[in-house]
């Protein structure tokens, strides 16, 4: 297995090198340092800024100097927060990120995959039809409006009608987690779990209920699918109980299409959702990439596109090693 | 094989009035109505009729795999096995009988194997369900199963998954797992038929030794005469979801009651002899759809005696004194089927 990973690794390599050219090609269409200057800059003000990211040398050269550094994240300094590099703002924004992205994609990965069994196991009964309804109106409303729904109702109102309990703030972010100064020197662990549900429970539940609606429809076609094979009366028949049989039977059979579908919104733990970072103002990945290219900020745009792509990259491997390890069909050769 | 019909030992099951019906788009269509047969121990019961005549139905409503919300049985449907009756069962006991006690071979070895799991820990399963050995004890079983069906190699077999083992293999697999808990009754439905010709006679082979070490009665289902002149001791030859004929393997083949019986037995290609260069005789029309029965009998339509009574009521499973049982208001005697065979 390991000589299959570093194979589809070495043959990644040059996708990954053609896209960082593409990327920094596309780049420099229009002249990043106008870009960010405006239309009147100083001549010294242009030259400084060429300098910093060595756009006054041929684009070879910049191209190999730039693949070079990768491996070390070393992108430059931020040109809007002068003093910061890109990799320490890279490196701030993932936690925040991740603080609410693996929570959403296990609990609506879970949450899903158990009513779709439910779902499948009593199809075409009112139970599933109820559900199926629901699903596809939860689909169909619009991201904003489970925010700005999330947002009065879970924040606003309760704070307003002054509730003893009003757990959500209405957006922003602070640590939950990590190393913290303490004073007179040295640094202190800290845990807070309701700084988290502060901050990111209600961008949680906004995720999980967005993400249902599709999950619980795709996964429960794939169910259905299964409950008509042979093996499930096979299993019947040698008297396993109908909990086995969704959960141990139906279940690693139905992680083969599920595996697919979790590993392709693998990326979005990283990247975050920029939806959500944006709407609950939260540091994460996604919000501060969207700032970037807003502020013109050349050498965050060419950092964070070229991590984003080496996640997405290195999510695919995974996913094939992951089919592997669920469907014993599956060689990896 | 013992060809006589064991009728005197007490039948280990013995299935009453058992009527199946299912929910459908177009309304109830009852699949078998009033199936009534008893089977002995350590007996080979075929039942054998053409696609959509109730076998397999049959022989799930036995072990009540049917899915519950779209199915219905008859009220006065019985399934005696052990002195209870499985129709009136909670599901509790079912899981208790099925694979125990009652185990079961499919048609497909190809998919009724889960494609996931190795063939050790499927096996082991039903161990798991149904006894109280721990697990190398259990392990040490599944072995001994495998080789018990002659796979070879079972030490290294536990550990493959099913899509490593050709289709003979699998099926062997299938009947190791069914008889791993040594049940009483050995439901087969169709084993053979996705099997090729040597395969099959090697799995039916197996299956009557296995039968004779075992004392398993077994209840095989086949729309294959020929599965049944090999291995059976007694015949239930179904029609549009009734028992028309029940006799013993000898009588079936030599003297059949029903002309449905007669007319399948002519249908069999046979090498040589005078039909040499003839057509193969074929039953003229088409199973009644279950929405529109016939009033009376309900091969009537297809049947060369039919006459008007029979068109009008139809008949009752009548036992004879020798313990036959036929469905026919004018059942063929001797000589009246060496006339029909003069005239064709």
């Amino acid at each position: 297995m390991w000589a299959y990973v570093l194979r589809k690794l070495l043959y990644n390599i040059p996708v990954y090198f053609g896209i960082i050219l593409l990327m920094m090609a596309a780049l420099r269409v229009n002249d990043p340092v106008n870009n960010y200057l405006g239309k009147h800059p100083t001549p010294e003000q242009r030259l400084a800024l060429e300098k910093d990211m060595g756009l006054d040398q041929p684009f070879i050269v910049q191209y190999v100097m730039f693949i070079a550094h990768i491996p070390l994240l070393d992108f430059g300094d931020s040109w809007k927060y002068e003093g910061t590099t890109v990799r320490e703002r890279l490196i701030r924004a993932v936690p925040p990120s991740l603080s609410f992205t693996v929570p959403t994609l296990l609990a609506a990965a879970m949450i899903s995959i158990v009513v779709s069994l439910v779902s499948a196991y009593y199809r075409g009964r009112p139970v599933d039809k109820t559900l199926m309804i629901l699903a596809v109106l939860g689909m169909s409303v619009s991201y904003l409006v489970y925010i700005i729904l999330g947002q009065f109702f879970g924040a606003f109102w309760p704070r307003e009608a002054q509730w003893s309990l009003a757990p959500f703030a209405i957006s922003g972010y602070e640590p939950w987690i990590g190393m913290k100064d303490v004073e007179g020197g040295g640094s202190a662990f800290f845990f807070s779990p309701t700084t988290w549900v502060t901050y990111c429970l209600l961008p949680v539940i906004v995720g999980v209920i967005v993400a249902m609606g599709y999950d619980t429809r795709f996964y429960r076609a794939v169910m259905v699918e299964e409950c008509t094979k042979d093996y499930i009366i096979t299993a019947l028949a040698k008297g396993a109980t109908k909990r086995k049989i969704m959960f141990v039977h139906m279940l690693k059979n139905a992680l083969i299409p599920i595996v697919t579908r979790v590993m392709t919104t693998l990326p979005f733990l990283i990247t975050g959702s920029i939806l959500l970072e944006m709407f609950f103002n939260i540091p994460g990945m996604g919000k501060t990439l969207i700032t970037a290219i807003n502020d013109n900020d050349f050498p965050m745009i060419q950092g964070f596109v070229a991590v984003f792509a080496a996640v997405m990259i290195l999510t695919i491997i995974l996913t094939d090693v992951i089919y592997a390890l669920v469907d014993p069909r599956v060689r990896l050769s | 094989m013992n060809a006589s019909t064991n009728s005197t030992a007490a039948p280990v099951l013995s299935v009453r009035n058992l009527t199946t019906s299912f929910r459908t788009d177009m309304g109830i269509v009852t699949a078998i109505d009033g199936v009534s047969f008893d089977l002995a121990a350590g007996e080979t019961l075929g039942i054998v009729g053409e696609s959509g005549c109730g076998k397999t139905v049959t022989s799930k409503s036995i072990m009540r795999l049917l899915p519950e919300h779209l199915t219905i049985y008859g009220p006065d449907s019985k399934v005696m096995f052990e002195g209870s009756d499985l129709m009136k069962a909670n599901e509790r006991t079912m899981r208790r009988v099925r694979g125990d006690k009652i185990a079961m071979i499919f048609q497909e070895p190809m998919t009724s194997l889960n494609p996931v799991f190795r063939i050790g820990w499927q096996l082991e399963e039903a161990l798991k369900y149904h006894t109280d050995l721990n697990r190398s004890e259990r392990r040490e079983r599944a072995i001994e199963m495998l080789r018990l069906v002659e796979i070879p190699n079972p030490e290294h077999r536990v550990r493959e998954y099913p899509h490593q083992l050709s289709g003979g293999m699998r099926q062997r697999v299938m009947i190791a797992i069914a008889l791993c808990c040594e049940p009483s009754i050995l439901i087969a439905d169709e084993p053979t038929t996705a099997l090729d010709v040597t395969i099959q006679a090697q799995i039916l082979d197996l299956m009557a030794s296995l039968k004779k070490k075992l004392n398993t009665a077994i209840m095989l289902i086949t729309h294959d005469l020929g599965v049944i002149a090999q291995v059976c001791d007694r015949v239930l030859v179904m029609y549009a979801g009734r028992v028309i004929e029940d006799a013993s393997v000898h009588d079936i083949f030599y003297r059949p009651q029903h002309p449905y019986t007669q007319a399948l037995l002519e249908s069999i290609p046979r090498s040589g002899g005078k039909e040499r260069g003839k057509r193969l005789p074929t039953i003229e029309g088409m199973v009644p759809s279950l929405h529109e029965l016939p009033s009376g009998c309900r091969f009537s339509e297809r049947c060369r005696y039919c006459e008007d009574r029979c068109v009008q009521e139809e008949p009752d499973l009548l036992r004879a004194e020798d313990g036959r049982r036929v469905r026919c208001h004018f059942p063929l005697s001797a000589d009246r089927t060496a006339a029909a065979r003069g005239e064709t």
